[in-house]
């Protein structure tokens, strides 16, 4: 079946699959996010298990998304994966750094004889939840603003800044979307922790810092989002693959693209309806609408900066070195066979869901945490 | 358009991803086998229902959680290394290499962590007979996540299915099911694992043993011993003839590498293995460092062509026939090689000229040419060799390679020792009494650690210069940063896997200490 798509129609499934893992992934930051707040939310050691433990049953999922995102953008555009990583390295490795950091702290916090003692690890799950999510904001702001690098003749990457990434910092339209990424990250944190922790001083808390969070996550994101939609964009001319400046071509991108429009405000509103059904409403469920409001927010973000012919990593030393979905896919053989492997994610997504549900079927309190076995 | 890249910064790069991979190494062969001696031991908690095999499920399981973590945050940095140190390679194979990656992800590591979850915290969230299914799907879920990555290595290691694309300079997949089920790639997995379900065997009998020393938690001491050793058997049957077919297919494919695991400089009719050797600190060769003569040798006559080609009096080809050629048994000079390998570099360079000075009838008709079946054969086979200058640089480092080979497979044949005789004694009733085995199935515990480290060091020191065996040398596929950079983050990552060695070291003594809970 996957045999009969052209190139294109492949490149542009594989586009979407990628636009799906990265939406997953930014909604799977409320791990991150509610690491932040372990210190604001968190006052008691009591506390801070209950926080670490809600967010530790979740913490592979995000971390999981992240490799697998790596995995697919190698396996489907493997130009973007060597021009990004190898060229972006600091921006990179600096990101993987908040990563691993992540993976034992949850693990080794609370056990006897750690070595570097539990504030320590505390401090790295703060540090990943702010480098991790910050600096990916601020990575993924450079498919709108561009990067420093040409391609030779043999698509080999020469990166044109000594900063190897870090320059993106310079650009305030990339941080502004950093900075939207982190404090969407702590609002899903905070919905997180309504949603799942049956503790009244936690839910207090989390009540008083959802309104100013979600005040500076939408100054941001707003900022970001008014700004990418007057700006100019890189289009490609889709006969030649010639990469030109466009007037608003981010703008024209939804209006050409309705449905990707609808979709991000859909997602929008999901997102705002989370945040003011827990303000005002007190629901305990904001989790439920901000989540995928954030998934379809990020799917749609994508697509405007991949699809209608425009190039999702562009160049601003050399215009004709921007990558496209078309001049960076792998082979239609390729594409076709990882179609196929495609096929199972639905059933992946069944799996996950269902044991996530049972999983989190009740709520968390002191009293398991002083029953169960395996506690982080 | 191929230019050599500076030699600091290569080295630096491979510095880095052996640094990571050995580091992330020490953890994956543990995870491997201990996830399935667990889910063997929570299948007889439910099957009979006695509290006591729950107390040894969970205890194993606490030590498996804290070796878990250090393997995941040692993994990642490897997946994404891939680019950021090797992109000129990551473009060159990505077409091939990233679909195993990426089917890595979906398949196998979403499923070890969502059923990992339920282990660790479904114990009363979930039935009983969803929680050994958790179990199962952990370990099952593990050993698929080393599947795919050793599919893309058994694809560096011997390049199949695809063919190179000269209008994308790179080389494109052909037929996924070559490179799946390539025998170097399927060998290699189930060495791997077998490797890894061996040494989680030492690692429960040498701990079981402790506790047995410390005349503590007998129970669970000799219950674990009784899986970990019939585990420990069955892998090690596995291991020693995945192991036997890999050595045909190395020296079938990878002729160097399997001279240099050998130590063998000239080749000959019925050669014999070299069971024992010591190298001398003089070199055969002053050109090239890595060739050094034996001063001591214990070997075993017609055993290596046997080994090799199933046949004692096969003729086995040596380094010097590699390098210089032997007419008689058909090995090309390497000199010829890297001939032709430049003659395939400069009609690809030759074409990328024509193409952008727009001269299509000249770029078609090299299109032509270098997508020929017998341009294929004749020179771009040998593309990677067009890289070099110096036939003595085609040479692996062939002590290192000798050594960690015999290492490994030394340390190998005494864990099935250790396998049989833990069994025997357990039987007979006399294994609490055998004080100086028990010592010694201690000590083992850190020798399943080398021996694993070993392979890794034959497979892939074994391999260079190639990151893909004849058409990219390591040199080419690194990313062109300045050395400085790489060696940054050389110290950063050694710095911190080694605190969190130690951490985890540490943890995992003091829990091992402490022992299971009541």
């Amino acid at each position: 079946m996957f045999e009969n798509l052209s190139h294109l129609a492949l490149q542009q499934y594989w586009w979407v699959l990628i636009s799906v893992l990265a939406a997953l992934f930014v909604f799977l930051t409320f791990v991150q996010g509610g690491q932040t707040l372990l210190y604001s939310i968190g006052k008691t050691e009591g506390e801070k298990t209950i926080i670490l433990n809600t967010l530790g049953r979740k913490w592979e999922f995000t971390f999981t998304t992240l490799v697998t995102f790596g995995g697919a953008f190698f396996a489907s555009f493997p130009l973007f994966y060597a021009t990004s990583f190898g060229g972006a390295y600091w921006v990179w490795l600096l990101i993987l750094a908040a990563f691993i950091i992540q993976a034992v702290a949850y693990e080794f916090r609370k056990k006897p004889a750690n070595f570097l003692g539990a504030k320590t690890y505390e401090i790295f799950l703060v540090i990943n939840g702010l480098l991790g999510t910050i600096l990916i904001g601020t990575a993924v702001g450079t498919f709108f603003n561009g990067a420093q690098f040409e391609l030779n003749d043999m698509n080999q990457v020469l990166w044109q800044n000594p900063a190897r990434g870090l320059e993106a910092v310079l650009t305030f339209h990339n941080v502004a979307l950093g900075l939207a990424v982190f404090f969407l990250a702590r609002v899903l944190g905070l919905l997180y922790f309504f949603y799942t922790i049956d503790n009244d001083l936690i839910v207090v808390r989390s009540q008083k810092h959802l309104f100013f969070t979600a005040i500076l996550f939408l100054v941001f994101f707003l900022y970001f989002l008014v700004w990418l939609l007057l700006k100019e964009g890189f289009a490609v001319n889709p006969a030649t693959g010639e990469v030109f400046l466009e007037k608003y071509k981010y703008l024209n991108n939804l209006l050409q693209m309705p449905v990707v429009l609808i979709i991000m405000l859909i997602g929008v509103a999901g997102v705002l309806g989370g945040i003011i059904s827990t303000l005002f409403f007190h629901s305990g469920r904001g989790f439920l609408f901000a989540g995928p409001g954030t998934v379809l927010t990020v799917f749609a973000l994508f697509l405007v900066a991949g699809f209608n012919n425009t190039a999702f990593y562009p160049s601003v030393t050399d215009l004709q070195s921007s990558l496209t979905i078309q001049n960076a896919s792998s082979s239609k053989f390729t594409l076709t066979a990882m179609s196929y492997v495609s096929l199972m994610i639905p059933f992946v997504f069944a799996y996950i869901y269902y044991f996530w549900k049972v999983m989190n079927r009740k709520k968390i309190t002191d009293e398991e945490m002083k029953e169960e076995s395996h506690v982080y | 358009m191929v230019e050599y890249a500076d030699l600091a910064l290569v080295n630096w790069s491979r510095a880095q991803f052996a640094l990571t991979a050995m580091y992330h190494w020490l953890f994956v062969p543990l995870t491997l086998g201990i996830t399935f001696i667990i889910a063997f031991m929570e299948t007889l908690y439910v099957k009979t229902g006695k509290e006591e095999w729950k107390r040894i499920t969970k205890f194993w399981m606490t030590l498996f959680g804290i070796n878990f973590a250090i393997g995941v945050a040692t993994g990642i940095i490897l997946e994404f290394e891939f680019g950021t140190n090797w992109s000129s390679y990551s473009w060159f194979v990505g077409d091939i290499f990233g679909a195993p990656l990426a089917i890595e992800g979906i398949l196998a590591f979403f499923m070890e962590s969502t059923f990992i979850a339920i282990m660790f915290f479904g114990w009363n969230k979930v039935s009983k007979k969803t929680h050994l299914l958790a179990t199962w799907l952990t370990a099952i879920g593990a050993n698929l996540s080393a599947l795919w990555i050793l599919v893309a290595n058994g694809w560096m290691q011997k390049p199949v299915g695809m063919v190179f694309n000269p209008d994308t300079a790179r080389n494109e997949m052909q037929n996924f099911w070559d490179v799946l089920f390539s025998q170097v790639a399927v060998d290699k997995w189930l060495h791997a694992t077998s490797s890894g379900f061996v040494l989680a065997s030492v690692f429960v009998i040498g701990i079981s043993a402790w506790f047995i020393l410390k005349k503590r938690e007998l129970l669970l001491a000799k219950k674990s011993i009784l899986i970990a050793s019939v585990f420990g058997l069955i892998s090690s049957f596995y291991l020693i003839l995945t192991g036997d077919n890999s050595t045909r297919t190395i020296a079938h494919d990878q002729p160097m590498k399997f001279a240099a695991i050998e130590g063998l400089y000239n080749g000959s009719e019925g050669a014999g293995l070299v069971a024992l050797g010591v190298f001398s600190t003089s070199e055969t060769d002053p050109n090239n460092e890595n060739l050094k003569d034996f001063t001591m040798k214990i070997e075993i006559p017609n055993f290596l062509s046997y080994m090799a080609f199933l046949d004692w009096n096969a003729f086995v080809p040596g380094v010097h026939d590699l390098i210089d050629g032997n007419e008689k048994y058909g090995y090309m000079p390497a000199a010829e090689k890297i001939e032709r390998g430049k003659v395939a570099i400069s009609k690809l360079t030759e074409f990328k000229e024509a193409k952008k000075t727009g001269d299509e009838t000249l770029a078609g008709s090299l299109r032509t040419e270098l997508t020929s079946a017998a341009f294929q054969e004749n020179y771009f086979k040998y593309f990677g060799y067009g890289y070099f200058e110096d036939v003595n640089d085609l040479i692996p480092n062939v002590p290192i390679t000798f050594y960690s080979f015999h290492i490994m497979v030394g340390l190998g044949f005494m864990f099935v020792l250790l396998f049989i005789f833990s069994l025997l004694f357990l039987l007979k009733g006399t294994l609490t009494e055998k004080r100086g085995f028990l010592r010694l199935a201690i000590i083992a515990i850190p020798l399943a650690y080398l021996a694993s480290q070993a392979g890794w060091i034959v497979a892939e020191m074994g391999r260079q210069p190639w990151v893909v065996q004849d058409l990219m040398p390591t040199m080419a596929g690194v990313t062109r940063i300045s050395a400085g950079s790489v060696q940054t983050t050389f110290w950063l990552f050694a710095i911190l896997f080694t605190i969190l060695l130690i951490a985890e070291l540490k943890i995992m003594f003091r829990q091992i200490k402490i022992g299971p809970k009541h």
